[in-house]
């Protein structure tokens, strides 16, 4: 697998380049910057970093009350533990009190493979997207990460951007066009669509690349805003398509499956296929790689997928 | 530090016995709120509205304002009363609390309500919120200041110490908290539920200077603010000895006035007792 710099270089480092264009952003951590790499921002702009312990929603709570008066706060932490730890801060004090603060969580799925279980953020998705006002985006890698940073900060409105501690499979080119809310078709298709988010995106090229070699002609859409999610691209590739799989390093309750199922009985109901971890809690591993294969995220179940929903298909006509 | 006369102490007394009629009139014609936790903080609230805090009611957002926290949103009554009486919206609104088209929501709502500086209601928030407030106002090299109203039973969350430790780690001075130390909460008295003593030490210990008053004597209220302001190199908690339900006999540190709303026979004799004085 064609592999780039970690997710979270890229994001530190665009963090703290940021920072020297937008003097109002102030990046908070909870005692994890060496870890998430806002440390890069910490060591440029000291004045407007804040570290404040091990302590997720005391950060929130921070970041709001420095919202509250102009500031532009990105807190960062483990996403595991600022989805939970800090929910109801991200819930009352973020979403139902409307503060701008970006919350950027690192090691989101199952990126920290080596600390287990505790580390691994499977739930976060289907949490934050059920807050009312939130903006959810999962950054497919370190190139998008990077690009995601301006984005956020000048969105007026509170945002969780979910990165990854891996090395994912590239996907974007700098300078590409990314708008909030915006889809991307990242392969052409037109027999299935492949519906993906993170890491997942560049499992579903390859995937798509696997399905071409047998004749079956996948459209890869990467549906990077979970909320909103871009439901006129969705609906037209369903339309088009007529079958979907959605991939995600994610549980499939209430993750990127879950919003595209919702999007699709409402509008355009077509066969789909979830990929994601079964409602299962996971284990350790050794690489991350090894970890989401051995949970169901692999290459190959994303092609299973594909020929399940493309049977389905068949079955409707 | 400014002396205050007997007629200015007087007058804030007066206030607060408005701010008392106004959120019991509100809490028995809504049947529901929280007359207890409002009662015991009527002074404060008077002392901090009518005469410490910096406010311009025509300009909510005014950016040299004073910052001022409920961190106890469910005395939302008391802040409401004390919101209109200030000007920031008409004092019949008071009478639509609850109404699903009024903009007073059951707990305070910055987006919704003229001088509600944060959304309130979920205990624990306010320290942390306003240490970030000051930590701001600092940056920027404003002369805000920032004060937070808390409770006692609040004060058994994590979150306060957090938030607490945060300001002490920032030496933030412009952060004042009053903690209205009634010992009621809702299943009962704060030292059986779960202690908080030795109350004071733990501020302390958590580099807070500290004062203790009487909560409900103006004069004390007042130059314990101005003492606040004369601490540069910590943050400090004001601790405002209270009784809950204060001014009616019936509701006076009983457990069951946290968030019950009085019938017509009570609210009238707890009228009776608010207008007598007695």
């Amino acid at each position: 697998m064609a592999n780039e710099m970690p997710m979270r270089q890229g994001y530190g480092l665009a963090l703290a380049d940021y920072g020297a264009a937008d003097d109002r952003v102030v990046v908070l951590d909870a005692d994890t910057s060496s870890s998430t790499l806002s440390c890069y921002f910490g060591e440029r702009f000291p004045q407007r970093f804040i570290n404040v312990g091990i302590a997720e929603p005391c950060m929130v709570d921070v970041a709001v009350g420095l919202a509250l008066e102009g500031w532009v706060p990105f807190v960062n932490g483990f996403a595991a533990l600022v989805a939970l730890r800090a929910l109801e801060q991200i819930r009352t004090c973020v979403g139902y009190g409307r503060a701008n603060v970006k919350i950027a969580a690192g090691y989101a799925g199952l990126s920290d493979y080596k600390d287990g279980p505790t580390h691994h953020s499977i739930t976060d998705i289907a949490i934050l997207r059920a807050i009312p006002a939130m903006t959810v985006i999962v950054a497919a890698d370190a190139a998008e990460a990077a690009a995601w940073v301006p984005l956020v900060a000048e969105y007026d409105g509170p945002v969780y951007l979910r990165l990854s501690r891996a090395e994912t499979i590239a996907v974007h080119q700098p300078g590409q066009s990314l708008a909030i809310g915006r889809g991307i078709v990242r392969r052409a298709g037109a027999d299935v669509t492949l519906v993906s988010a993170g890491a997942m995106v560049g499992r579903s090229l390859l995937a798509a690349a696997e399905l071409a070699r047998e004749g079956i002609d996948a459209r890869v859409l990467e549906l990077h805003t979970i909320k909103p999610l871009d439901r006129d691209l969705l609906c037209q590739a369903a339309e088009e398509t007529g079958a979907l799989v959605t991939a995600e390093e994610h549980s499939v309750v209430g993750g990127l499956g879950g919003a595209v199922a919702e999007a699709l009985c409402d509008a355009r109901p077509a066969p789909l296929e979830r990929v994601g971890i079964q409602d299962t809690f996971t284990r350790t591993a050794p690489d991350p790689d090894s970890l989401m294969d051995a949970y169901g995220l692999a290459v190959s179940d994303i092609v299973a997928a594909a020929k399940r929903a493309l049977r389905r298909k068949e079955a409707r006509a | 530090m400014p002396h205050y006369g007997e007629s200015l102490i007087a007058e804030i007394e007066e206030r607060a016995r408005e701010l008392r009629l106004d959120s019991l009139r509100m809490i028995y014609q809504r049947q529901a709120g929280h007359p207890g936790g409002s009662l015991s903080a009527a002074e404060i609230m008077a002392a901090l509205h009518f005469c410490h805090l910096r406010l311009d009611p025509s300009n909510p957002s005014w950016p040299e304002r004073d910052r001022f926290i409920l961190s106890k949103g469910h005395a939302s009554a008391l802040l409401y009363s004390a919101l209109a009486r200030r000007g920031y919206f008409p004092l019949d609104d008071l009478e639509r609390w609850g109404e699903l088209a009024c903009h007073l929501q059951g707990h305070p709502d910055r987006l919704k309500t003229p001088g509600v500086e944060m959304t309130s209601g979920v205990l624990g928030h306010g320290i942390a919120i306003g240490a970030g407030m000051a930590l701001a106002g600092r940056m920027r090299g404003q002369a805000y200041g920032v004060y937070v109203l808390l409770g006692d039973g609040e004060c058994q969350g994590g979150i306060v110490w957090e938030g607490a430790m945060f300001a002490a780690k920032y030496c933030l001075a412009n952060l004042t908290a009053i903690v209205d130390c009634n010992d009621v909460q809702l299943d009962g008295p704060v030292h059986e539920v779960l202690p908080l003593e030795p109350f004071a030490e733990k501020w302390r210990a958590h580099n807070w200077a500290v004062i203790e008053i009487n909560g409900h004597n103006v004069r004390q209220i007042l130059e314990a603010l101005d003492l606040a302001g004369e601490i540069h190199d910590r943050p400090t908690v004001i601790l405002a000895r209270t009784t809950k339900g204060k001014g009616v006999s019936f509701m006076e540190n009983d457990a069951h006035w946290h968030g019950v709303a009085p019938n017509e026979e009570q609210y009238q004799r707890a009228l009776r007792e608010l207008k007598g004085g007695a």
